[in-house]
Parts: structure tokens; sequence; C-alpha cells
């Protein structure tokens, strides 16, 4: 049977394809959201230690790269899926800080209404879908999303995104198999930053090479680093159009690394400080920084503007989100079912 | 006399089957998705045809992979569509337990209510076939337990036939429990298609002196338990629940107000079950109505075994629940 000889074909590793049109992207406009996100999850970090902020907090510093590099990638009308470290996700793909604060405050005006706190951010509205803090069971949510546009025929793509540790759960085999064998458009971001909680890729994985995994379901799949956003977004554009033409999945493996905590609550105390030291070396933004002023792109006057926007916005939205309203403990149970007469 | 309109007869899984081919023929978005389902005809022969009249795309053969497809079922009704997922027994089931619970029925509240999932998920539960351990158990008192779902348990033809639209309507998840015993049951559909609904207990017996309170694959063991005590002057109403979650407790009440007892039959295990709701919610809401201590036939507690006179052993008897009914007669208040 020709398909089962096209899938087997395709089971290899692709490296560097597909190819396509090179873009040129904004690189000062990738550089300010990287930027953004990070002063955000600082301030998240002073927020958390004043106790307004609640709960479990994972932070996606040093990861930033990852997040804006993949949702520039993407339309309007493409769906995300996203992990519990979304918050950098969340604000690439548009959600407004000041509702992704008022959701870790716990208010009404929050993006799930204070239903779900840092780890469960959504926005229908955007095809944002979470906010998943089960690893791997965000995965066949987006095969469903996939599936859904394949029955429709439309063009739309759908990205999950997800760490090393979904790989070693079977939603993940699971998923891949799914989406290889029913040819659905999903292109799969794996946010490879090496540790599953506490447990290192080596200690988690017996093939530590991810994408080579993904390539046994048959479909193209392959790595780009995650810590230079000019090179995940052009993995995200390239795997993006890929879905988009030939309607089938692809895997991106994007080797990247958390400079802090697994999340608040943890002391780190399984991984070398050199070993930490070392992947600052090779911190996103200050080498996209770099670059750029190098280029002539930007001037430090630039920098320093971004700089002050970006406070400026985050204390507008930290005013905003603590005026915010809490929800009322009426509505306790409201959204357990849909509201009466609500019809899908 | 006039004649009546010829009302044919059919199984349970022939209503089953056209109740799935209405639903994929009136709208687009239905679509039918399993282990199983297409070139096989289904498990329990539920969806044979189906895959011939509406092709592959719709009826959707998946790999053994439960947790995958349900998943994936969650996330194209989130996109939009209404499927149908099944899965083969509720004791596979347990293997997307992490979807159903925590994404179809957390997502509507955890997202602040912009998330709902408007999905059915039908499934195989229930003894009586030697099947033993692993193929066997009744599970659904399980996901009554969890906010956000919907559980039916169809015990008639005539639920059967008329469960799925409604459920398809509902712009929740709703898990359709199927007793395996039932399939080859043939009965009638009143009105052909027969709508119903999916929120309220059904009187399937009226009876004054003691309400035998049961559903799904049991219902036919508390009938025939109601025959038996009918000859010995002993009036049993049968509620059939029909809907495990949200329960229908006015009819629960309304029930025990008639006749002042209740056996609760359920082929569940005991401990921290259905039946204890049940009995629990009777305790809160009609205390002062009840002349007797509530008596509850159910599965023994082990796992289900393979040898029919072990696996009969272990499941609720008419005889059971006769002497229960019984017990509940002879104390007066």
């Amino acid at each position: 049977m020709t398909a089962t000889t096209k899938r087997t074909a395709r089971a290899k590793r692709s490296r560097g394809h597909p190819t396509s049109t090179p873009t040129t992207p904004d690189r000062p406009e990738l550089y300010r959201q990287m930027l953004r996100i990070r002063r955000f999850e600082e301030k998240c970090v002073e927020l958390y230690s004043a106790e307004k902020i609640r709960g479990f907090m994972h932070l996606c510093i040093g990861e930033e790269a990852v997040a804006v590099g993949v949702m520039q990638a993407l339309s309007a009308d493409d769906a995300v899926v996203a992990t519990y470290r979304e918050h950098g996700q969340a604000l690439a793909r548009g959600l407004r800080m000041e509702t992704v604060l008022a959701e870790m405050f716990g208010r009404s005006t929050g993006c799930s209404r204070g239903r779900g706190g840092s780890m469960h951010l959504f926005d229908s509205s955007l095809r944002f879908y979470g906010g998943n803090a089960i690893v791997g069971g965000g995965l066949p949510l987006a095969v469903g999303f996939a599936l859904a546009e394949k029955l429709r025929h439309s063009n739309r793509v759908t990205a999950c995104v997800f760490g090393d540790g979904a790989v070693a759960e079977g939603e993940f085999h699971e998923s891949a198999n799914l989406a290889a064998l029913w040819q659905l458009p999903i292109a799969f971001f794996c946010e490879n930053n090496r540790y599953a909680m506490g447990t290192a890729l080596e200690r988690e994985h017996a093939q530590t090479d991810l994408a080579l995994r993904a390539a046994s379901y048959g479909m193209v799949a392959w790595s780009a680093d995650g810590m230079d956003v000019l090179a995940v977004a052009d993995a995200a554009r390239r795997a993006v159009e890929l879905v988009r033409e030939s309607g089938e999945p692809c895997f991106v493996e994007l080797h990247t690394y958390r400079f802090r905590a697994h999340s608040m609550y943890d002391p780190d105390r399984y991984r070398e400080k050199a070993e930490i030291a070392q992947w600052r070396t090779r911190d996103p933004l200050p080498a996209l920084a770099h670059r750029l002023r190098s280029d002539d792109v930007v001037t430090d006057a630039d920098l320093q503007r971004m700089e002050d926007e970006i406070e400026a916005e985050i204390d507008a939205a930290i005013q905003e989100a603590e005026a915010g309203p809490l929800e009322p403990v009426e509505e306790l149970t409201r959204f357990v079912y849909s509201d009466p007469g609500a019809r899908p | 006399m006039t004649a009546l309109p010829a009302v044919e007869e059919l199984t349970y899984r022939d209503a089953v089957r056209a109740a799935l081919r209405e639903a994929l023929q009136r709208d687009e978005r239905v679509f039918l998705m399993g282990e199983d389902v297409g070139r096989y005809g289904g498990c329990f022969a539920v969806s044979m045809g189906l895959l011939e009249e509406f092709g592959p795309e719709r009826i959707r053969d998946t790999p053994l992979s439960e947790s995958g497809f349900v998943g994936a079922g969650i996330g194209a009704a989130l996109a939009g569509m209404r499927p149908i997922v099944e899965i083969m027994t509720v004791n596979f089931s347990l293997l997307a337990l992490d979807q159903i619970l925590n994404n179809a029925a957390t997502l509507l509240h955890m997202s602040g209510g912009q998330l709902n999932v408007p999905l059915v998920i039908r499934m195989t539960t229930g003894a009586g076939r030697q099947l033993a351990a692993q193929h066997s158990h009744s599970l659904e008192g399980w996901y009554a337990h969890i906010p956000g779902l919907r559980i039916l348990a169809p015990a008639t033809i005539a639920d059967a036939r008329g469960m799925l639209q409604p459920a398809l309507d509902d712009p929740d998840p709703v898990l359709i429990f199927e007793h395996g015993s039932l399939y080859n049951v043939v009965g009638t559909v009143p009105d052909g298609t027969g709508g119903v609904d999916i929120t309220s207990a059904a009187i399937r017996r009226p009876g004054t002196d003691v309400s035998i309170i049961t559903y799904g694959g049991t219902l036919a063991t508390a009938l025939a338990a109601a025959e038996q005590l009918a000859e010995q002057n002993v009036a049993a109403e049968v509620v059939d629940l029909r809907v495990l979650r949200p329960l229908d407790d006015a009819a629960l009440v309304d029930s025990i107000t008639r006749t002042h007892r209740a056996v609760i039959v359920d082929e569940g295990w005991r401990s921290g079950s259905l039946s204890a709701e049940v009995a629990a919610r009777l305790v809160e809401q009609a205390f002062y109505e009840l002349d007797a201590p509530i008596e509850r036939v159910c599965a023994a507690e082990v796992p289900m075994p393979y040898a029919r006179h072990l696996e009969q052993a272990a499941l609720p008897q008419p005889e059971a629940v006769v002497a229960a009914a019984r017990r509940t007669v002879a104390t007066h208040a």
C-alpha cells in the first residue's frame, strides 16, 4: 500500500528540512517580546514573595525564545495547546498582561475568572487552550483539534507545546501515532529544558534524542536551538508552513534551559550551579541585544526605551489586576455545567 | 377496535445503532470514533453497517489508545465537532480516566466558562457474560462521582434509542453506560424514535410497599424480584435511576414517601458506591419517611470471577432482592 510505503520512507530524520523561502523576522520585536516576558516573570517572583500570587507557579525565564519564536509563526486562526509553564506562551499569543495577572491574583477579571491560576491560562477568543498541568495531557486534545480541522477541510494548524517530560508519557506516544496515522495538521513543539521537574533528561529517557523518537512515528522531525529566538522562529515558521501545506504533522525539538527552579517550591538541589551558569551564558536576551546593537538595528536608547515601556506596562497591569473584583462566592459552582440555555 | 400502527420489535443493539445512524444523518459535525467501530462493526456489533453508510472519516477506527482517542474526542468537541467516542468496556476506560476527569469534566470550570466540551462517550459496563475481572466491572458509580459529567444508564430499548440525541444536544460531556447483557434484549420503542429526557428517574413498576431502586443491567433483576414479591402480596415499586449524575433526588424522595421502604440494587461494589450515595440522600432528605432500615443488594466485593456459578454468586440476584424487600416490610413503624 502506497500510504504505508510513504510513511516508512518518511520515517527518517530531517535536519534543516523542510526548506522554504526565508523571510526577515522583525528582530527588535522578537527581542521586545522576550524582554516583556522576562520582566513580567521577574515581577511575578516579587508578587509571589509578597504572597499576592499563590499556588504552583512555573517560570519560563531562560526559555523565552521558545514561546516567542513559536507563537510568532502562527496565525490568529490556528490553535495553541500549551503546558503549565505557559506565562510566556500566553503573553506571546496575545493574552493581555492584566488578565493574566488578575488570574494569578484570583480575580474574576482573570482570564479564567480566578478558577485556574498560573497553570491554567485560557483564552478561547485567541484559540489559546491552556494551561494544561497534567504532563502529556494536552497532546491528545491537540490531536482532536487537528482532527476537527481535517474533517472540516480547513487549513488551520494546531500547535502543541510540551516538555521533555511529556515524551515519557504514554499520551505522547498515542498522540504522535494518531497524528501520523491520520495525517493530522499538527505541529508538535517539544520544549526540551532537560529536566522533568528534578529528573535529568539522561535519567528519564533511554533515548535522549527526542526528535529521533518522534521520527519513528513517521513524521518529519528535527531539532533546533531553543536559546536563539531567530533559530526558533525559523524552525517554527518552517514547521507551520509544512503542516499547513501538507496537512501532515511534524515535530520540532527545541533545546532550551530554565534558569530558575521548576516551581517556586523547588529548592533546585538536583542541578550543578556550574551547569546553570554555563547555560546562562547562552541567555537568549543579551545574545540578541548584542547582535541588534552590533548590526546597528537598535541603539542603547532604543533598548532603554523598551525597558521603560515594559516597566510601565507591567506597573499598570498590576494596578488594574489588583483593582479587579474577586469572583463572588455565589459563583463557586458556576461553570461546572454550562449555564442553563447554553447551547454549543 | 382500531388497529394500532405496527410497532417494530428491535434489539437494544439495534436501538443504539438506529440512534447513531440518525445522529450521523442529522448533523455533519457528528462522528463515531473508537476501537473496531468501523470495519469490524463494533465489538458488540452495535455499529455494524455504519462504515459502509457514512465512510471511514465519520466511522473512525482507532488504535488501542484510549487516552489518545478520548482526548482527541475532547479536542474535536472543543473545536466545534460533535464526537461520539466508543470505549469497549468500562474497565478499558480507566486508561482514559485522565482525559475524562482532568479535561472533559474540568475544562469548563477551570477556564472560567470558556471551554464547554460537547462530547458523548459510550461504553459497555457490567458482568454476566463470563468475561472475568478485566471486562466485567460496573464502575459507572466512579464516574458519577465527578462534577461536570452527566452519566446515563439506558436500561430499556426506548432509552437506548432515545438518550443519544439529547446527550449530543447537551453542551457538556455525557457518558452513556450500556450494560453488556442488554444488547440482545428485544423490545419496542413506543413512538418509533422516542425522544426521552436525560434528567429524570422513571417508575418502571408502581407499588406501595417498598421501593426497589436500581438502574441499567439490574433493572431486569429488580422487576423479576417485584414479580415474585407480588405473588407474596408485597407491592414493590421499581425505580430506574436512568441518570446517575445528577441524581433525580425528587423522584427518589417521592417514591419513598409512597412506600416508606427502600432496597437499592447496584451491580457495582457496595463500599463507597452509587448505592451508598442513594442511601445517604434518602437518609438526608427523607429520613422521617423511612419505616425500615435501607437495604442494599450489590455485587460481592471481589474481582469478577470467570466460572459461571461464581460469577452468578457475585451478582445481585432476584432472590436476594426479594429477601431484602421482605426484611424491610417485616419492620413496622
